[in-house]
């Protein structure tokens, strides 16, 4: 049989063996909203175990579930960004037993689910299936005590129900996705998609993003679907990259040898870096489905997911979008990337909406703002626009805005202030023009060598102009200048 | 000359204590004195707390005293079947598995019986989780007909329709899944009325099968039944079935008379029953006929499958209403070695036979492989009589006849014999799963001396209409027949 444990490299197509991989993602993000799914508690995260809690998310008897409009609005935010179809609906009880379920059933939607038939555009360009994405309840947090971590060695086992009835939206993939590199990029991209909406805060070690990865293989340029493997625990973009990974090789590696996987759900085993079976098709809970009766059918109006639609601005499809035809055709793909983050694009947006140059204002958010940004307490968005337009007005040369930038970002003070304290003034061209004679006489050799024709010098020039004005030149009035000098002592 | 206050009406005991000719702690003593005499052969109430009672009272009473605005209830006893939760009492769905629970929270019922100044009196007995049609599968204690103490209740809300039977309340609160108001309620001559799904909040009623649960009154009179429904009967937020809009005024209707009423008997419903019941059910058809009221025979098929489809749909629903008693949060925990041993212990030891029954019956029904066959196939069933009846509707207001096929059985009679207990609920069960709403009113007594029941039926919201013709089978009863009273 074949071995092979190198790792899988980002960024290149996964084949292995004739092999192709088949994924399909199950992302449930957490929504943000000031209220929990059914009932009024809190929906916080870090609060001391069971304070948001009340008889209808703990589940006690009498209690009835009443709906939270912000979740359908948000959920219907985020089928719409995801070209999904939003339609009727109707909510099921999926009935398993576990003490973190405080009903002994979660309410989830089945057959019907608000958001359907939609689609990912990644910024690779490829397509990706959104079957659904669809409302359901969280479970409570369950915490085994004694060494293991598991329940049924530990002592005894710790509840907290802050979590239940904590609204989630559960968005299933296609199996469009075919190798861990194509994953990664679909699950960043609707990350970025749910923080740009506003709806989810996107953290998946905090569990507020959670994603199971649905794993086969097929011969290569085959349209079967094969059997396929749930893996759970995908904590990190390097987990779920290196996962599908293995499993992928791992079906592989059976079909190899005349086996076959068998339908089951695995368990991500980080230190290990292997999955495991946790548990098979045949011990699966039935979940007897059946439609809740505590709730009626959610019929939103045309006139309601208009209203919602209206709200969606800036997911990182229509961010790139903006920024791209801003860019009238100049191609800066690598830093509108960076520039669509969530933190960076308001302010990139807003200074290309005041006039500033794209060019510029994409350049220094990808390069010089996203450096500082997350430690950039007295960064706003007319400061930055003002550091721009000087750059653009010529009256700071481009290293010194990048120094004025970062100051910027840091001092309480006004950008006139920091100037004149870094003494950031840019020197004026005539000035420029006698620091470039002195220098050009300082130094006749190199002054002869560049006038016989060797360029490369043009670099020396510049280096020793920008020491004496302390970087104050502008490097283009000193490339200029050398080049009238030349012109006029040839 | 002495008046008992239970021997008042609502109506007129709430009257007497706002004008201070009785005081509430005079009712409370006249309660505790009844109860004391009636209920050691009763048995009807799990929670009954005489000094929490008495000092319930004189608040009250301080209240009255101040002339403070006191509700429509003041001063009114009123029994809770113990499916609802309260928050000064305990509440155990007559279940082992809810012993000595305290909940958090009042029901909607139970915050509007108490904003209207209404006295809750202690909790009734009732079958585990009001599954059951005699009040014998309560974990606690076997309730006894107040006619004959050798008889059942009914059920599952035996325990209220006795203790209103037996003057120890004078309205009482029951839920009504199947008939659990109604046949009780004709089995112990009290009227019991089972209202449009979704009219009363189910809010803190401990769920048996969510589509089908609606809780009602009990009382000796149509009019105080028609009072407490107009207190309980509010739009609630609380519950996302509750029915938006106002209801309508019933008390009003008591004068309204039959007049051009067109009143149809299902014959569907009328063949299953004993011949005096059936006479019965005649005679009121005459009667009514007598004072205006249009009356025919009509056929509608679809209600003869109405308990087939009940007893997959109500255990079905059960099951999983059901899950919640995991010995996790509240109520008993039997620990074991493990989790799923945890869970086996104390749902095995906590729940009674038929609770168990019925969460198989509906795990079953639920499962994957046999829904289409079963919870499907039930569902359609539902459509079908919803429909039905619909169609009757279109050339009938309302609808009479029997509550229950016979007077009340003997206790041990059905108990080893589900299928014949089930078939009690034959005549009920269509309301319930319809939605539509039904009222039974005691029609005198048969030969061995135990009382009948008559139920109307109407289509949703039809309360008014039904209480109509309610008010008036009371008086034809009342001009016609023996006193059905206990
Ligand atoms: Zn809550």
């Amino acid at each position: 049989m074949p071995r092979s444990n190198t790792a899988y490299e980002i960024g290149t197509p996964w084949l292995y063996e004739g092999y192709e991989l088949v994924v399909g993602l199950e992302v449930h993000t957490e929504l943000k909203t000031r209220s929990k799914l059914f009932c009024s508690c809190a929906n916080e995260f870090g609060n001391i175990p069971n304070t948001n809690v009340c008889p209808v998310c703990l589940g006690l008897p009498g209690t009835l579930p009443v709906l939270n409009k912000t979740v359908v609005e948000l959920a219907i935010k985020i089928g719409l960004a995801l070209n999904c179809e939003v339609r009727k609906s109707t909510f099921h009880r999926k009935n398993y037993f576990y003490p973190d379920l405080p009903k002994g059933y979660q309410i989830s939607q089945y057959d019907l689910p608000i958001n359907s038939d939609g689609y990912l555009d990644l910024p690779s360009g490829h397509r990706v299936g959104i079957v659904r994405a669809h409302i359901e309840e969280d479970t409570g947090k369950i915490t085994h005590m004694g060494l293991s971590g598991r329940m049924d060695k530990s002592a005894y086992s710790l509840i907290d129900y802050n979590r239940a009835g904590v609204p989630l939206t559960e968005i299933v993939s296609a199996p469009d996705i075919h190798s861990p590199d194509q994953a990664r990029e679909y699950v960043v991209e609707l990350r970025g998609v749910l923080m740009a909406l506003g709806v989810s805060d996107g953290r998946m070690e905090e569990g507020s993003l959670r994603v199971d990865a649905n794993v086969s293989v097929r011969p290569m340029g085959s349209s079967e679907l094969r059997t396929r493997c749930e893996i759970k625990n995908l904590n990190s973009l390097r987990s779920l990259v290196r996962a599908i990974d293995y499993e992928g090789k791992r079906h592989v590696k059976l079909y190899m040898r005349d086996d076959a996987p068998i339908q089951e759900t695995r368990h991500w085993d980080e230190a290990r870096q292997r999955t495991d079976s946790l548990r098979s098709k045949e011990e699966a809970n039935d979940y007897r489905y059946f439609l809740e009766p505590d709730l009626k059918a959610l019929a939103p109006t045309e006139g309601f997911i208009r209203g919602i639609e209206s709200q969606i601005v800036d997911t990182p499809k229509l961010k790139r979008a903006f920024l791209n035809e801003s860019l009238a055709g100049e191609e800066m793909s690598d830093q509108v990337e960076k520039a669509i983050d969530l933190e960076l694009y308001p302010y990139v947006k807003h200074a290309i909406e005041v006039g500033v140059s794209p060019r510029l204002a994409i350049a220094r958010t990808a390069n010089e703002l996203a450096a500082t940004i997350s430690d950039a307490p007295y960064l706003s968005i007319e400061r930055f626009v003002e550091v721009l337009r000087l750059e653009e007005d010529k009256e700071i040369s481009p290293s010194q805005a990048k120094v004025l930038l970062n100051a910027v970002t840091k001092r309480d003070e006004s950008v006139s202030d920091i100037i004149s304290a870094l003494d950031l003034k840019k020197a004026d061209d005539g000035e420029t023009r006698s620091v470039v004679e002195t220098v050009v006489a300082q130094s006749p050799s190199e002054w002869a060598r560049f006038l016989e024709g060797q360029d490369q010098l043009m670099g020396f020039f510049v280096g020793k102009v920008m020491k004496l004005t302390g970087g104050k030149a502008d490097g283009s009035v000193v490339k200029d200048t050398l080049l009238q000098l030349r012109q006029r002592d040839s | 000359m002495e008046v008992n206050p239970l021997d008042l009406d609502a109506y007129s005991l709430s009257g007497a204590v706002l004008s201070k000719e009785i005081s509430v702690s005079e009712v409370v003593r006249s309660v505790i004195a009844q109860v004391e005499l009636r209920e050691p052969s009763i048995s009807a109430f799990l929670h009954f707390d005489p000094e929490a009672l008495l000092e319930k009272a004189s608040v009250l009473d301080e209240k009255v005293l101040r002339g403070e605005t006191v509700g429509r209830l003041v001063g009114v006893p009123v029994a809770v079947k113990d499916n609802m939760v309260t928050s000064d009492m305990p509440t155990t769905a007559a279940s082992k598995i809810l012993e000595g629970w305290r909940p958090p929270y009042d029901a909607t019922v139970v915050e509007l019986i108490k904003d209207a100044g209404g006295l809750v009196v202690g909790k009734t007995n009732l079958d585990e989780f009001a599954m059951g049609s005699s009040t014998e599968n309560s974990a606690y204690k076997v309730t006894r007909n107040p006619h004959d103490l050798s008889k059942v209740p009914g059920g599952s809300s035996g325990g209220s329709a006795a203790a209103v039977a037996a003057r120890m309340s004078i309205l009482a609160l029951g839920s009504d899944t199947g008939g659990s108001i109604r046949q009780p309620a004709s089995l112990c001559g009290v009227v019991g009325v089972k209202p449009t799904y979704g009219y009363v909040s189910r809010y803190g009623l401990i769920a048996f099968a969510s589509s089908l649960d609606q809780i009602g009154p009990i009382a000796r009179t149509v009019k105080d039944a028609a009072l407490l429904l107009e207190v309980i009967g509010e739009r609630d937020p609380k519950d996302s079935t509750s029915i938006l809009g106002e209801r309508p005024k019933l008390v009003e209707r008591e004068a309204f008379g039959v007049e051009s009423l067109r009143i149809g008997i299902v014959s569907e419903l009328v063949d299953n029953c004993s011949t005096e019941v059936r006479d019965r059910v005649f005679m009121a058809a005459r009667l009514l006929e007598e004072r205006g009221a249009k009356v025919d025979t009509v056929s509608a098929k679809a209600v003869t499958l109405g308990l087939s489809a009940y007893y997959v749909i109500a255990p079905a629903e059960a099951s999983s209403n059901l899950s919640r008693y995991d010995g996790v949060r509240f109520g008993l925990r039997k620990d074991g070695s493990s989790l799923t041993d945890m869970f086996f212990s104390t749902r095995t030891e906590g729940f009674g036979d038929e609770v168990k029954r019925r969460i198989m019956l509906g795990t079953y029904a639920l499962s994957s492989g046999y829904y289409d066959q079963y919870y499907g196939k039930a569902l359609a069933t539902r459509g079908l009589i919803r429909r039905q009846f619909n169609e009757v509707y279109k050339d009938f207001d309302l609808l009479l006849g029997p509550t229950s096929p016979t007077t009340a059985f003997a206790i041990g009679e059905k108990s080893n014999d589900p299928m014949a207990m089930y078939m009690n609920d034959i005549c009920t069960i269509p309301s319930n799963l319809a939605g539509h709403p039904a009222v039974s009113i005691p029609f005198g007594l048969a030969d061995n001396g135990l009382p009948i029941g008559v139920q109307l039926l109407g289509p949703d919201m039809s309360e008014p209409l039904l209480f109509q013709a309610a008010f008036e089978l009371e008086r034809l009863a009342k001009e016609n027949l023996e006193d059905a009273r206990a």
